[in-house]
């Protein structure tokens, strides 16, 4: 069953039409990414899905329900989460009110223990944890933004560039986290500019160009596919 | 022994201005308007604290009770009916708009309550004055409740805005709106919580105001408004230290401007000092200077 289905979106900033009839879908379990140049409707997508964002018309589907009309905050209580671009912790607190908010639709008995089980899981979190998030590192910051995600405990994830400004090495250690998610059953969208790394991480991906979507299929089919090559991986 | 008595005035006075810089701040940190018509909830505030006690024969407890209940539902019906529509609007509008209620709520208590102005029954809170030094020094009852009242109010909002979950709630709105809602939370709740709770302080600030200078009028909340607009911005718009630290500094400054230097330049003196001080601290003295970390 799709977890997620998105029918023939279109979404509009005033009168620029950004994104022009997209359809795609995410079955449980998978990690699905969408890849495209700057400016094609990635962040657009995950945004709208996220209710940030409206479709003007066209349906999106969470667990075969249509959540068109729900509001952004009621989202993380149905079990997606958006960890966005640009990361957005809040900066002004600290690394525990962070995740604590991360946990804001949760009953508040629960938060404790969930702060712990993703203390386990990001260690260097737990170093910081009552340092202010704005003065982490660029990659810490990520992991902090990754981690409020996963504090509401979400079925499906969805990850806006967060390679976005890293290092390589610290590039290699957020796709390792993802993999740990994926594995540990978590369901997850991925929008990446990095096509290599995307594509070598996920099951199946869509490309996107300027608000359409231009070619689909198995991750791997497409790290081999020619024109893929060209585009966006740069040989 | 005049200079200290005009010092615990001054920080009287500021006291006042600090709770209704407290509402400005409040709103400006967490809805990003500037709310030009919270001066005139303090006017709503009194005059209903007034009709209270004159008319009704409430005790001034339960006067300033009733002042807080209804600036409240009046800060929440205004932000719902006039502000949240304009939510995506330019601030322009919005700040527009926040003029026009201002007018708007002026004229309708000329309309209710007349032009003439009421005299506050300023006996009515019947607090002790204080005598220091022999009787050489002497702090009226309300000059002390003012200072208390400021302190149990600046002590109660930290611990609100620091501990509580609509607390961290308001610092999430206040830093990004967007990434608050991903959270789970309801900004536009949020931000009629912080009407509710500036306008509630309004009538706080209303009740004493005009038990300190007991004259009330349509136009009594407008330059208090003004003037604690001014003791935000000189602490640091959205601080909420800032706010308390300047409306102190502004009353500080105006009562002593006006004892040695002019009585007439006092409020010039005060806007003066605003000027060189954002000349050198543009974000005021807390303001946090606007970094942007990649």
């Amino acid at each position: 069953m799709s977890m997620l289905e998105i029918n023939d979106i279109h979404v509009f900033y005033g009168a620029i039409h950004a994104i022009k009839g997209v359809s795609f879908e995410v079955h449980e379990h998978e990690i699905v990414t969408l890849i495209g140049a700057n400016g094609a409707g990635k962040s657009t997508i995950l945004n709208t899905i996220a209710g940030l964002l409206k479709p003007r018309s066209g349906q999106i589907l969470f667990e075969g329900k249509n959540i068109n009309s729900v509001p952004a905050n009621k989202m993380v209580g149905l079990g997606m989460a958006l960890c966005p671009e640009g990361r957005r912790i809040f900066q002004q607190m600290t690394v525990r009110e962070n995740l604590e908010m991360g946990g804001y639709s949760r009953p508040a008995a629960e938060i404790a223990p969930s702060v712990e089980d993703v203390f386990r899981r990001f260690p260097r979190l737990k170093e910081r944890e009552k340092q202010i998030a704005g003065t982490l590192s660029g990659g810490e910051q990520q992991m902090l933004a990754m981690a409020r995600a996963l504090m509401s405990k979400p079925k499906l994830m969805m990850l806006d560039e967060p390679s976005m400004g890293l290092a390589p090495l610290l590039v290699e250690q957020i796709f390792d986290i993802i993999r740990e998610l994926h594995a540990a059953g978590t369901t997850i969208l991925l929008v990446e500019q990095n096509a290599q790394m995307a594509l070598s991480v996920a099951d199946r991906a869509y490309v996107l160009e300027t608000g359409t979507i231009s070619m689909s299929g198995e991750a791997k089919a497409l790290l081999e596919d020619d024109n893929v090559r060209k585009a966006y991986l740069g040989s | 022994m005049v200079f200290l008595s005009n010092l615990v005035n001054g920080i009287s006075l500021g006291s006042i201005y600090a709770v209704i810089a407290l509402g400005y701040t409040m709103v400006y940190g967490i809805a990003k308007m500037l709310n030009f018509a919270h001066g005139d909830v303090i006017m709503v505030g009194a005059y209903v604290a007034f009709c209270a006690m004159q008319y009704w024969g409430f005790p001034p407890l339960l006067a300033l009770l009733a002042a807080m209940a209804v600036c409240t539902v009046l800060g929440i019906t205004i932000e719902s009916l006039a502000y949240r529509p304009l939510r995506q609007a330019a601030s322009l509008a919005v700040l527009i708009t926040a003029i026009g209620m201002s007018y708007l709520l002026q004229n309708l208590a000329l309309l209710i309550w007349g032009a003439n102005p009421k005299s506050f029954p300023s006996g009515a809170l019947a607090l002790p004055t204080l005598n220091l030094f022999g009787g050489r020094l002497t702090i009226s009852g309300v000059t002390l409740l003012s200072i208390l009242a400021n302190l149990a109010i600046m002590l109660a909002l930290t611990t609100f805005i620091s501990r509580t979950k609509m607390g961290k709630a308001m610092r999430c709105v206040s830093e990004d709106r967007g990434a608050a809602e991903l959270m789970g939370i309801n900004v536009n709740l949020t931000i009629s919580v912080t009407f509710a709770i500036g306008s509630a302080l309004a009538a706080v600030a209303g009740v004493l105001l005009c038990s300190a200078y007991p004259v009330l009028m349509p136009t009594t909340g407008s330059m208090p408004g003004i003037k604690a607009f001014t003791a935000a911005v000189f602490g640091g718009i959205g601080s909420i230290p800032g706010a308390m630290i300047g409306g102190i500094l502004l009353g500080v400054i105006e009562i002593l401007g006006k004892a040695y230097i002019s009585t007439e330049l006092g409020d010039a003196i005060v806007f003066a000092v605003l000027i060189i001080v954002l000349l050198f601290r543009p974000t005021g003295l807390l303001g946090k200077p606007i970094r942007e970390k990649v």
